[in-house]
């Protein structure tokens, strides 16, 4: 287990519960997904891991330790990207390491190489304006690889991507966070893109978030992509997860 | 310049011309002559003298805002307690009517450069500062975050995050102090002593030499609005 959430509460000073007594586990090296209704609090739980915002209660243990904020082994990646507008691809991916004091020499040949692993060769000077949703998640996806955290945290990743990019982006991140062995937790509300990429699912209720049930999908990954989608262990997953959130719509 | 720029100027002298012509009264100077006192005035040396005398304190209160307004917009931005102290005197300034209060003005600091420069710095001020505080204000929240997730310093934030975030606003906001600052010198140099482009308003108005005087007023109008779009192309090509 390489992230513990015990008993974690969140209440927001507007007096919104939105976590009530959050028991997970992650394990070391897999993909897990918080999975639940809009506003049920998983941007919460999430940033509350990554020591974004503050917890009114538990604790939240990374390698055994308690943490208080963000550490080096966490990097995230936003919903709305949190790119610089001003600073073109290049400087936005190196970012992290800009911010460690890195030198500029260095810190651009490690983004240059992150840059081309997610598929933007190419891009390296261009603005963010003048990117797509899908490449803006891109460039926020490698900026959170160059810091080589062991754990990437991930918010709603492919909302903003288009369905036909989505697919091809997912399979993507898939290769990739297999690839360099990357511990992902992974925000959507997308039973299917759950079912799709996911070792562990954690059901949430609505407000106030709590965790309602934990799927392991059966899913074989050694199939190609077309195949895990018409697999029977994909399939029953769907089912079973659609079973549980019915009831909150 | 582009073609219906042009013409929009041509129609707009045009009419001022057959305005002056019809006559709509006797101290409305056609374009023409007009624009002969202008080239007169420009060849006598009095039009440079008068500007000469003007832009002083326009300059001077326009740097003085620029570089203490934009501090203490800043420092407002960055820090609670600075914000509590200064936001509620901007505001008050912001919506004050200037003209009521130059003549306390020179009652406190007499009718010299001072007064004028204070003139400039009371209409100018509030855009500037509320523009830099606002600036500093408006940083996204998750670029912020995102500094924090990368164990940024609030060092950084400020320097790599905050102030390019601002940088566009608070030129906007030079931008409109100028033209505020436009608007203070002329009402200074009414009000206070007429000195400048103020006192060829006001000393050909009493010669009812109109011609002069509407070149005078005409010849500030346009440089305000010269030196104001300039600005602005300036600002469009580097915060695009
Ligand atoms: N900064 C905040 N202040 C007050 N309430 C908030 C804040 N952020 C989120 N909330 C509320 O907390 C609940 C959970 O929000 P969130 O974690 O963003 O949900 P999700 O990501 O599952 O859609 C929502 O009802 C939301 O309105
Ligand atoms: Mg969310």
């Amino acid at each position: 287990m390489i992230v513990e959430v015990k008993g974690v509460r969140k209440t927001y000073d507007s007096g919104v519960e939105a976590l009530r007594d959050v028991d997970l586990s992650f394990p070391k090296g897999q993909l897990s997904t918080l999975l639940g209704p809009s506003g049920c609090g998983k941007t919460t739980l999430l940033k509350i891991i990554a020591g974004l915002i503050p917890k009114n209660g538990g604790e939240v243990l990374v390698n055994g330790k308690a943490v208080h904020g963000p550490g080096p082994e966490r990097a995230f990646v936003f919903q709305d990207f949190a790119l610089l507008p001003w600073a073109d691809v290049l400087r936005n991916v190196g970012f992290g390491l800009e911010l460690r004091g890195v030198e500029r020499k260095e810190r651009d040949e490690v983004a240059r190489k992150y840059i081309a692993e997610v598929g933007l060769k190419g891009f390296e000077h261009r603005y963010p304006a003048q990117l797509s949703g899908g490449m803006r998640q891109r460039v926020g996806l490698a900026r959170a690889l160059t810091v080589d955290a062991d754990i990437i945290l991930m918010d709603e990743p492919f909302s903003s991507v288009d369905e036909q990019t989505r697919r091809k982006f997912q399979e993507d991140l898939l290769d990739l966070l297999r690839h360099h062995q990357k511990t992902v937790i992974f925000v959507t509300h997308s039973i299917e893109e759950a079912a799709y990429l996911s070792d562990q699912i954690a059901l949430l209720s609505p407000r106030p978030g709590r965790v309602s049930k934990i799927v392991r999908p059966a899913v074989d990954r050694s199939k190609s992509p077309d195949e895990i989608r018409r697999d029977r262990g994909y399939l029953d997953t769907v089912d079973e997860i659609w079973g549980i959130l019915r009831q909150y719509v | 310049m582009r073609g219906w720029q042009l013409a929009s100027f041509a129609l707009f002298f045009g009419l001022w011309e057959l305005a002056g012509r019809w006559p709509v009264s006797a101290a409305f100077p056609p374009f023409s002559a007009a624009f002969l006192a202008l080239v007169e005035m420009l060849r006598d040396g009095s039009l440079l003298k008068a500007y000469l005398i003007t832009l002083q304190p326009l300059a001077l209160g326009i740097v003085l805002c620029a570089v203490a307004g934009i501090g203490f917009g800043i420092g407002m931005g960055l820090s609670r307690s600075v914000e509590w102290l200064s936001l509620p005197i901007f505001i008050i300034l912001q919506a004050a009517p200037m003209a009521a209060i130059i003549p306390l003005i020179t009652y406190i600091y007499g009718i010299g450069l001072t007064s004028k420069v204070l003139a400039v710095i009371m209409l100018a001020a509030p855009v500037i500062v509320m523009n830099s505080y606002k600036g500093i204000r408006n940083t996204p929240p998750s670029l912020l975050q995102m500094c924090r997730s990368f164990q940024g310093t609030r060092r950084q934030e400020v320097m790599k995050i905050v102030l390019p975030h601002a940088a566009g606003l608070i030129f906007t906001g030079l931008r409109l102090g100028l033209a505020m600052g436009f608007i203070g010198i002329v009402i200074a140099e009414l009000l206070i002593t007429p000195t400048g482009i103020g006192d060829l308003i006001t000393y050909n108005s009493s010669v009812a030499d109109y011609p002069k005087m509407f070149a005078a007023i005409a010849s500030i109008v346009a440089l305000a609005a010269i030196a104001l779009y300039l600005l602005e192309r300036l600002e469009r090509r580097w915060f695009p």
